[in-house]
């Protein structure tokens, strides 16, 4: 999704001459047009990612839209505080941008992977987190960012294009059966493997969700759940704070009952080995084989 | 001699504040209520002072009760519920107060940003920060001095309050002299280091830094003494903290009242 990020970005930002560019000294490969083109307006600011977004903080209150990118983890923990405080406490327009969300960053480590992101920037105040699922969203995203200028978090992956062109909202319905049994909501690129896991579905609805907090659900999806009574929920995020119990806190106040809820999350390095994304996802059980046994479990409850 | 009574007055209405409140964080708003006075007589109405020492902010709501964008009425609001003068400054409540800041470690990055803001829009205006000694502990006053000299930011004027005090201790016993000068002038930055107390002379060092155009940032070391002007408080650590009684606000006053009749 960094290509796609980074072509929209290049749009934005030559459209419109009040937005600014600073990169945590990453962006090889990926940053360089955006260089070229916003010229003053692009700063590297080193390896300071507290100092980065305070500078976008100051540079926001003065009018300029301000993108923020580095690596996912590096982007969201180091300056938490900062993006607390200077950015989201002042409902300034600063667009911090996570490459690599969740395990991405695979072999690299654990330092590399964000999967607690989201629960640490959800609850920030005017803070929303997007989490693009298949490529084209990110343009969607991106569109959603800069016109709400508010504090915002753009969660990127490894994303694949959509099997079918469809309108892309803030909650889609990537599949839909005739006679659903389960409903499955994803967070993310981690979709795909969903996809795959189902290839002749009959039962399942499948959703994304894009954006966190989630404020309210789609008719479709309420629909849905109304009819299955039963729900995965996949994200590469941990369960705390995650889409889960974003979702669940939801449908408590909602008068469907009885629900069978199962969650698939990232549970941090259970056999304190490393491997590639796929490993991670695997050992956390977002896999699509995985996926395929959870839902055949939930069909015979 | 100019602002004397300045000093005076603002320091008793700075006293009577915390008496009111029952409130600490006494000693450092009088040991940058001059550094202040000298600020708010420089800045432009579109100009910004950032005082990322957000404990002193009680000194910072004196100085806008004398501009007159804190009412009377507001100013005696400090500390109760629902006021909108906190402890430590709120956000987007007042032109004068942008941002929220207590968290020692804030100010200068965003102050780098305004900065680099006012370049990108051909302005003519400059950024003030105020911090604490202490606070040049905190790595993003480093990463945030590095920025200022890479970038070229010379519309950027930072003031270090040195009264040589921090939160529990002498800084030279905690981690050393981070406000020393030398180590700022090694990174880049123009600086005058003054007495943080004669508000005539910050006036002119800060004025003829401000005014150089010469690709650098500036920086004011202030030599200043912590609890400055109320005898029994000055250079005091404990003056970080404690309230005053009755008996303790009355001799204050008086102490004023003498080093600046």
């Amino acid at each position: 999704m960094r290509n796609e990020f980074s072509k929209k970005a290049e749009d934005i930002i030559s459209s419109n001459p009040k937005t600014v560019f600073i990169t945590g000294d990453l962006g090889y490969n990926a940053l360089e047009n955006i260089q070229k083109i916003a010229k003053e307006r692009f700063i590297n600011a080193g390896v300071a990612e507290q100092n980065m977004v305070g500078v976008a903080a100051g540079l926001a209150y003065k009018g300029f839209e301000t993108f923020v990118y580095s690596i996912a983890p590096f982007a969201v923990f180091r300056c938490l505080e900062q993006i607390k405080i200077d950015v989201c406490i002042h409902n300034l327009p600063v667009y911090i941008v996570g490459n690599g969300g969740g395990y991405g960053y695979g072999i690299m480590g654990a330092t590399h992977h964000a999967i607690e992101d989201i629960a640490c920037l959800s609850p920030l105040p005017n803070m929303t987190c997007w989490v693009p699922a298949f490529k084209e969203d990110v343009a969607f995203c991106l569109n959603q960012i800069t016109d709400q200028k508010k504090p915002a978090y753009l969660r990127l992956g490894l994303g694949k294009p959509y099997p079918a062109a469809i309108a892309i909202s803030k909650i889609n319905k990537i599949v839909a059966s005739e006679s659903p049994r389960i409903t499955i909501i994803a967070l993310g690129p981690v979709v795909h493997n969903v996809l795959e896991a189902i290839p002749e579905n009959k039962n399942i609805d499948l959703f994304t969700i894009l954006a966190i907090p989630l404020v309210k659900l789609s008719d479709e999806l309420i629909k849905s759940l109304s009819e299955t009574k039963k729900i995965i929920v996949i994200e590469e995020h941990v369960e705390r704070g995650g889409l889960g119990e974003h979702l669940l806190s939801i449908l408590a106040k909602m008068s469907i009952k009885n629900i069978e809820y199962v969650s698939l999350h990232a549970k941090g390095y259970p056999s304190k080995l490393y491997g590639n994304q796929a490993f991670h996802q695997k050992e956390s059980g977002l896999d699509s084989e995985n996926i395929r046994k959870e839902i055949t479990k939930l069909l015979e409850v | 001699m100019e602002y004397k009574n300045k000093q005076k007055i603002l320091r008793k209405k700075l006293l009577s504040l915390y008496f009111e409140a029952n409130a600490g964080h006494i000693g450092c708003s009088l040991s940058c209520i001059d550094l202040l006075i000298a600020l708010f007589e420089i800045k432009t109405v579109s100009e910004r002072v950032i005082l990322s020492k957000g404990h002193a902010a009680a000194a910072l709501y004196t100085i806008l009760n004398s501009t007159g964008e804190i009412s009377d009425e507001t100013l005696a609001t400090f500390y109760k519920n629902g006021t909108k003068l906190s402890a430590h400054p709120s956000a987007n409540l007042f032109t004068n107060i942008p941002f929220a800041l207590g968290s020692l470690g804030h100010g200068f990055p965003i102050g780098c940003g305004i900065a680099y803001a006012n370049k990108l829009q051909n302005n003519s205006e400059n950024v003030y920060v105020l911090m604490s000694d202490g606070e040049t502990n905190e790595g993003t006053t480093w990463e945030a001095a590095h920025f200022a000299v890479a970038k070229k930011l010379d519309n950027i004027v930072v003031l270090i309050d040195k009264n040589k005090l921090q939160g529990f201790g002498f800084t030279k016993d905690i981690l050393g002299d981070t406000a020393d000068i030398n180590k700022w002038k090694s990174i880049g930055f123009d600086i005058i280091e003054e007495d943080g107390h004669d508000v005539e002379k910050l006036f002119s060092s800060i004025n003829l830094l401000k005014n150089k155009k010469n690709g650098m940032p500036k920086l004011i070391i202030a030599n200043t003494v912590k609890g400055k002007g109320v005898n029994f408080m000055e250079n005091k650590m404990e003056w970080h903290y404690l309230p005053m009684n009755e008996d303790m606000y009355k001799k204050a006053l008086s102490s004023v009242e003498e080093n600046y009749a």
